[in-house]
């Protein structure tokens, strides 16, 4: 199929579209409105649900609902309306409902801006909510990716039973460019022995998230994070850039990576051998693949639009392989290329300086 | 001499689901004219019902139907969820009224504008029963709470919330009544409410609501006896009984 | 052809984000690599847009840069936010029907065209955003002004009628912004 110019908010509706979701429920924000506008005009015409919801309370919970049958479903929001859904979220993880959520980032915190922002990687990451869980979540960095990853989306939140939220930023999602969307390439499991659709010939069953005999929780608990542990070694994945032989290792999730990507090819053709490691999968965040590669390197530099959050999971990751630097901007403000290039500059002069003392 | 069976247990009820609630509590009889009725409309196979916070929360203890959880207040939205997924099921939700009238009012109100095709049954025990007996939206003026412990005052709190006659405003709303169970007779009416919501429903009128004044009588330190003259003496005086909506009954006028 | 990065601006309502659309599309229909991103305030109208756009045969990395090769000011507001992006050696086409400012750089050249003015004398009604599109195009040689008509012609089918029945304005607006600057009938 040939490219064809989309905007990224309009490309994460369209490959919902194609992954065949269902069902869309949302509560309009900016900078992410064009996917509900987008669904509300395509969904209704093919005979698919669309609800503009009271809030996003009320979104995530629907998507719940259709969760609970086994559809597939997606809400879309930004920072403060993610904020929201935290508790549904955390509800999800533990009664095992799939569901996709789109996190389009803007400034923050409170009502912040309608700048992009990556502000809410913990919220996205850690979870806002409550209890012991994982949210999968996945980062895309240019409007082709957004629409792979939103078809990973669904396929992983059906295949784990797990909500998977798309990170992206307002960047991404008010930008265009040329993307193929191609077709949904997984085959998606069987829903039909866990599904609500009424106890027909069979048990009744029940998709809830209180457990209240005692050592039952527990024991759902242990269980879920075994399938966190599988889901870590099954779908982590990363994008390394000219890692083979970088002294000065840049990290940078989102549209971020690909500002980074232009600084490292400046360095680059200044003789500074410098790369980018960019995790696709933030959970799973890429750890091992990580630390492998800062055990080559001199320096890793974190590079973020906030004020260090998966700086948190890089120097984990590296740990103490070598040192961690972080450099960011927060509350709208962006990153270019020769702002990180400068970053680099200095660092990459600091860390030979370093070994012709130690000689 | 051959022997005549009058009552059945319902199929809709779980074999082994004994009732876990407090004497004198209304939410068994409202459980069973349920199951009764989920009987009678054939409906077990095709049933899903949606839980909710408080003491209407274990309804895979006691029904052997598909059950959904719902967070305090989103049962509607989750019921949302699953009738827009799987039209020709039958969807219900079981709420309190902290949760449907006091934390879930506004999914309350928009699921009745939307005219969901779901039924939604509303305890109303005029507080949060499960937590320990706090005031609710709906609990009286004057009525004692462990966070009204003097009363509620209007001028602090302001005035009950009247579930049934704001519902029965909404356009959506196809049928909207508020029952009691407080004898023989009100709980016969209560199942015909009940089953007059779900027809609602199952005849693609839209949203069906019943509320039902119900007893509490742990958190009214009342004695069951008491509790339910309590409701005909002063709660019926303030949430009054009666059909708010039937649009029927409008479309034969 | 040579990688080219180009921020269009003006107040929202003169269609500086459409233009940058425009531009995007016909990259995309000469098989190259392009990203448009926009920037605005919250006012649904007459606040400060702009866009920035990449054209390049190779795959773009950054669609954020930091100087542009050129700077389209559709007011004199724009003129003046915009005026330091330029890098050395490249130029800004302003819209001198509407700023009079002064300029303030010696290391970048300027086109200036009143615009609005110029307008007039088109087919009413005549786009300023798509004749500065046409300057635009004609200067820097990255498309080909035909990709752009082709882009008119197939984002006409996806509009309202209204919108496509102003297809015919849409395309003398453009080749008479390519004029201008053939002609050399501007103040350079």
């Amino acid at each position: 199929m040939a490219k064809v110019l989309v905007k990224g908010n309009e490309a994460i509706a369209q490959a919902a579209i194609n992954a065949g979701c269902q069902c869309y429920f949302g509560y309009p924000i900016t900078p992410q409105s064009e996917i509900g506008e987008y669904m509300g005009a395509h969904l209704p015409e093919m005979g698919r649900n669309f609800i503009t919801a009271e809030s996003e309370l009320a979104s995530i919970n629907m998507v719940i609902g259709a969760g609970t049958t086994g559809t597939k479903a997606m809400t879309s929001s930004s920072s403060c309306g993610i904020a929201l859904m935290q508790e549904a979220i955390s509800a999800m993880c533990c009664a095992e409902v799939p569901g996709v959520i789109v996190s389009v980032m803007r400034g923050g915190p409170g009502l912040g801006n309608i700048a992009p922002a990556q502000g809410d990687y913990f919220q996205a990451v850690k979870g806002g909510g409550n209890g012991d869980y994982k949210t999968i979540v996945l980062s895309p960095s240019t409007v082709q990716e957004a629409i792979d990853l939103t078809y990973r989306a669904f396929y992983l939140s059906l295949k784990y039973r797990n909500p998977v939220m798309l990170l992206a930023d307002g960047l991404l999602g008010q930008m265009m460019e040329p993307a193929d969307f191609g077709e949904y390439p997984y085959k998606d499991p069987d829903v039909s022995t866990w599904a609500l659709n009424g106890a027909d010939n069979r048990p009744a069953r029940n998709i809830v998230s209180l457990h209240m005999p005692e050592g039952e929780l527990e024991q759902l608990s242990n269980r879920i994070f075994e399938k966190y542990e599988k889901i870590k070694k099954e779908e982590t994945t990363y994008e390394g850039f000219m890692l083979e032989d970088a002294k000065l290792v840049l990290t940078a999730f989102g549209t971020v990576g690909r500002i980074a990507k232009s600084a490292v090819l400046k360095a680059r053709g200044e003789g500074m051998k410098v790369g980018l490691f960019r995790p696709v999968t933030l959970f799973p965040f890429p750890e091992k693949q990580l630390n492998d590669v800062a055990k080559n390197a001199d320096m890793v530099l974190d590079l973020e639009l906030n004020q260090g959050q998966m700086l948190l999971d890089v120097r984990s990751s590296v740990f103490g392989a070598c040192p961690v630097e972080f450099y960011g901007r927060s509350g709208g403000g962006m990153l270019t290329p020769d702002m990180i290039f400068e970053k680099v500059k200095e660092l990459y002069a600091a860390i030979n300086k370093t070994k012709v003392g130690v000689k | 001499m051959a022997e005549t069976l009058v009552y059945k247990r319902p199929e809709s009820l779980l074999k082994d689901g004994h009732f876990t609630f407090c004497p004198g509590c209304g939410h068994g009889v409202v459980l069973k004219i349920i199951a009764e009725l989920i009987d009678e409309f054939n409906l077990q196979k095709d049933t899903i019902a949606i839980s909710s916070v408080g003491c209407s929360i274990f309804l895979e203890k006691f029904f052997n139907l598909d059950v959904a959880g719902a967070s305090h207040g989103r049962s509607p939205c989750v019921a949302t969820g699953v009738k827009r997924c799987k039209p020709d099921k039958f969807v219900f939700t079981y709420q309190g009224d902290g949760d449907a009238a006091t934390i879930g009012f506004n999914e309350t109100i928009h699921t009745a504008c939307r005219g969901e095709h779901i039924s939604m049954i509303m305890i109303n025990n005029t507080n949060f029963g499960m937590t320990g007996g706090q005031a609710s939206a709906t609990t009286l003026v004057g009525q004692v709470t462990t966070t009204t412990p003097k009363g509620r005052k209007a001028e602090l709190t302001g005035y009950p919330l009247h579930a049934a006659e704001i519902v029965a405003k909404c356009d959506g709303t196809a049928y909207c009544a508020r029952v009691a169970i407080t004898d023989s007779k009100n709980i016969r009416q209560a199942k015909a409410a009940i089953k007059k919501a779900f027809e609602a429903q199952l005849n693609g009128l839209g949203f069906g609501f019943v509320e039902v004044l119900a007893a509490c009588p742990t958190n009214w330190h009342m004695t069951p006896v008491e509790s339910v003259k309590h409701i005909e003496e002063v709660t019926e005086k303030i949430h009054c009984l009666g059909v708010f909506k039937d649009v029927t009954v409008q479309e034969k006028v | 052809m040579k990688d080219v990065s180009v921020i269009i601006s003006g107040f929202g309502g003169q269609g500086a984000l459409f233009a940058g659309i425009l531009l995007c599309h016909a990259a995309v229909v000469e098989g190259k690599h392009t990203t448009w991103f926009p920037s605005y305030g919250a006012e649904m109208r007459g606040g400060a847009v702009n866009c920035c756009v990449n054209i390049s045969d190779k795959e773009i990395p950054s669609p954020v840069v930091d100087t542009v090769d050129v700077v389209i000011a559709l007011n004199d507001a724009s003129q003046k936010k915009f005026e330091n992006k330029v890098k050395k050696g490249g130029f800004m086409i302003l819209n001198s029907s509407l700023s009079h400012i002064p300029t303030t750089r010696n290391d970048i050249s300027y086109i200036k065209l009143p615009l609005n003015d110029l307008a007039q004398k088109l087919l009413q009604p005549a786009f300023i955003n798509v004749m500065a599109l046409g300057a635009f195009i004609e200067k820097t040689s990255a498309l080909k002004l035909e990709s752009v008509i082709e882009s008119m012609k197939e984002m006409s089918k996806t509009v309202s009628a209204k919108k496509a029945a102003l297809l015919p304005n849409n395309i003398e607006s453009l080749n008479f912004g390519a004029e201008l600057i053939r002609n050399q009938a501007v103040v350079v």
